[in-house]
């Protein structure tokens, strides 16, 4: 009797410990919203949020600091948009060649090998936009400058392409098979199924992969601070140096900037806009995502 | 008659002339689409390259064992290589036990309610979360709420943060393969829950939880990130102090609360430096990050595949 009591005590610690350590996930979401919101809550006491929203110019760090967070955003959301606009037709390309043509021995060798491309260091991908691919774009494009949008939008977009492919490949096989045979059995061609059948099929969990892509993106921070600049500018033009969000806080943190100076409460206001940017399509892909499970 | 002839062979030649477009786009695609695959392998192979021939001449022994330099060909990545093994040690330490415990939790114990639901979508989103806001969160928490300061430390756990997510996700999905009839066989001899997890679950789940665990490591190796958000210096000559000692108690910690450098922060100051010697340096380094990445990845997979020889249900 003793004995079953005793075991009954240790089963229910063991229950209690394993049970918090699943809540610890939720408590580092709930440290990273008070973290963000108490510093950024210290920054909006000094600046306006009508200027932070409206002012066209990003200065903290000079003499008359002006904190438009403008700049940045247009810096983040051109350097994702090139990303976009490479991984879009080269990730659905990748995808559908590998879920409906490839044989299944390619497959599986170049699946891994894509994979090994996400593994890559972030670090190592901004020293290939920077040393390897800006030279060689300035050969076509004379007018493009040492640090620019272009070249690690480039970049990103190659690099997104493994995570794409991989969701929207899942996407595809969950379309079934039937549905593939009763297109062949019309005359399509496989192109035409692809196109017209399984992708519209798959349609939500493909937009899903491509949220994601675009989350990672606007996430991304070393190829940027690497090739980008350091310079925030509200422009569209990818030959010019911009700054984006993640840039602006790898800056600032690489220098010296004492705690709770308004300087330091920057980076935190900017993480705060970037979360926010990431939260909104994160939750746009979860969505989708779960639109697909409840498809068939 | 022959009217009527004539147009079905109009017809059937407009008819196989389509045939013919139709087929000869999907031949395209199929061209198109090997090509745009390769663009990836081929961009990794010169990716290789290009790193291999500006650093391979760098790496020598000296490389390995010097401090950075203000001196291109005296500088080495002694301080980061050492950073990072220990900033990879507490990461270890602190995300193994804890996502382990947490993946068990929701494959085992957790019932079907609210609060488990709101975990799962927390830790879905939690992936999606930007490396460098963890190090925001870190910045906060761990170097000014809980003082830990500049520390490897703070590295370490900022980094446990970022990988836990992935180590909860491997954890599930390893135990989630495992057939409910080991569980039952269990039970019928009289086990307890966590008889059966102790004795059963954590032993064959322990391939793939090795798989996710060193995939999330490599990734936070080569994380630059949440590390430069955190205050890791770009430039350390010195080394932690050493974890023994020749002095009662033999072992020490102080190392944890040393300022460090880790391997993608040295190598993203050489990349930002405008000598092209320095630039040599960083390739080297890259050679090193990316060696170690893909060493690991290697393991994970060679482990993957080992256990699924190993085990079957």
């Amino acid at each position: 009797m003793k004995r079953k009591t005793s075991k009954r005590i240790k089963e229910g610690i063991i229950e209690t410990v394993l049970f918090l350590s699943a809540l610890s996930s939720i408590l580092i979401t709930i440290g990273i919203v008070v973290v963000l919101s108490y510093e950024s809550f210290g920054f909006f006491k000094e600046v306006s949020l009508k200027e932070f929203l409206t002012e066209r110019q990003w200065t903290p760090l000079f003499a008359e600091p002006k904190f438009g967070i403008l700049p940045l955003v247009s810096g983040t959301l051109l350097t994702t948009a090139i990303a976009l606009i490479v991984a879009l037709p080269l990730g659905l390309t990748v995808t559908v060649y590998l879920s409906e043509y490839a044989p299944h021995r390619l497959r599986e060798v170049i699946k891994p090998i894509l994979e090994l491309l996400a593994a890559v260091p972030t670090v190592v991908y901004g020293y290939f936009a920077l040393l390897f691919l800006t030279p060689i774009l300035q050969k076509f494009i004379p007018d493009l400058s040492g640090f620019n949008a272009l070249s690690p939008g480039i970049i990103m977009g190659i690099m997104i392409i493994p995570y794409v492919s991989s969701v929207s490949e899942d996407a595809m096989k969950a379309v079934p098979m039937h549905i593939r045979e009763g297109s062949y059995a019309m005359g399509a061609t496989k192109l035409q199924t692809a196109f017209k059948v399984v992708i519209p099929s798959a349609f939500s969990g493909i937009a899903a992969a491509f949220i994601i892509g675009i989350s990672r993106a606007v996430g991304e921070t070393m190829v940027v601070a690497i090739a980008a600049g350091m310079l925030p500018t509200f422009t569209v033009n990818p030959l010019k140096p911009v700054q984006t969000l993640t840039g602006y806080i790898v800056q600032v943190s690489l220098g010296d900037v004492p705690h709770g100076t308004i300087e330091y409460k920057t980076i935190f206001a900017a993480g705060m806009t970037l979360f926010l940017i990431t939260l909104v399509f994160n939750i746009i892909g979860f969505w989708l995502r779960k639109r697909i499970r409840e498809a068939y | 008659m022959g009217f009527i002839n004539q147009t079905l062979n109009t017809k059937h030649q407009t008819l196989k002339k389509r045939i013919a477009i139709t087929k000869f786009w999907d031949r395209i695609f199929l061209v198109a689409g090997l090509l745009s695959t390769l663009v990836g392998l081929v961009l990794l192979f010169a990716l290789m390259a290009d790193l291999f021939v500006n650093g391979f001449p760098r790496l020598s022994y000296k490389f390995f064992t010097s401090f950075p330099s203000r001196f291109p060909d005296q500088a080495g990545i002694l301080s980061a290589w050492v950073g990072s093994f220990l900033v990879l040690l507490v990461t270890a330490f602190a995300a193994i036990p804890l996502g382990v415990a947490a993946g068990i939790y929701l494959e085992e114990y957790s019932r079907k309610n609210w609060l488990t639901d709101i975990i799962e979508i927390n830790i879905a989103n939690l992936a999606g979360v930007p490396s460098i806001v963890y190090g925001l969160l870190a910045l906060g928490l761990f170097v000014y709420f809980f003082k830990f300061g500049e520390s490897t430390l703070t590295g370490g756990l900022a980094l446990a943060l970022l990988i836990l997510p992935m180590v909860i996700m491997a954890t599930r999905e390893a135990i989630r393969a495992i057939p409910n009839s080991i569980r039952e066989a269990s039970y019928a001899l009289g086990a307890t829950k966590w008889q059966t997890v102790q004795s059963h679950i954590i032993p064959y789940s322990t391939g793939g939880i090795l798989t996710g665990v060193i995939i999330g490591l490599s990734r936070a190796i080569g994380e630059t990130a949440p590390i430069i958000t955190v205050g890791a210096l770009t430039f350390i000559a010195f080394l932690p102090t050493s974890p023994f000692s020749s002095e009662f108690p033999f072992i020490s910690f102080k190392w944890l609360m040393d300022p460090f450098t880790v391997m993608p922060i040295q190598m993203f100051n050489w990349v930002s430096r405008p000598q092209h010697e320095f630039q040599l340096n960083a390739a080297a380094a890259g050679i090193v990050l990316m060696v170690m990445t893909l060493l690991m990845n290697g393991i994970a997979i060679y482990i993957r595949y080992r256990f699924r020889m190993k085990i079957k249900w």
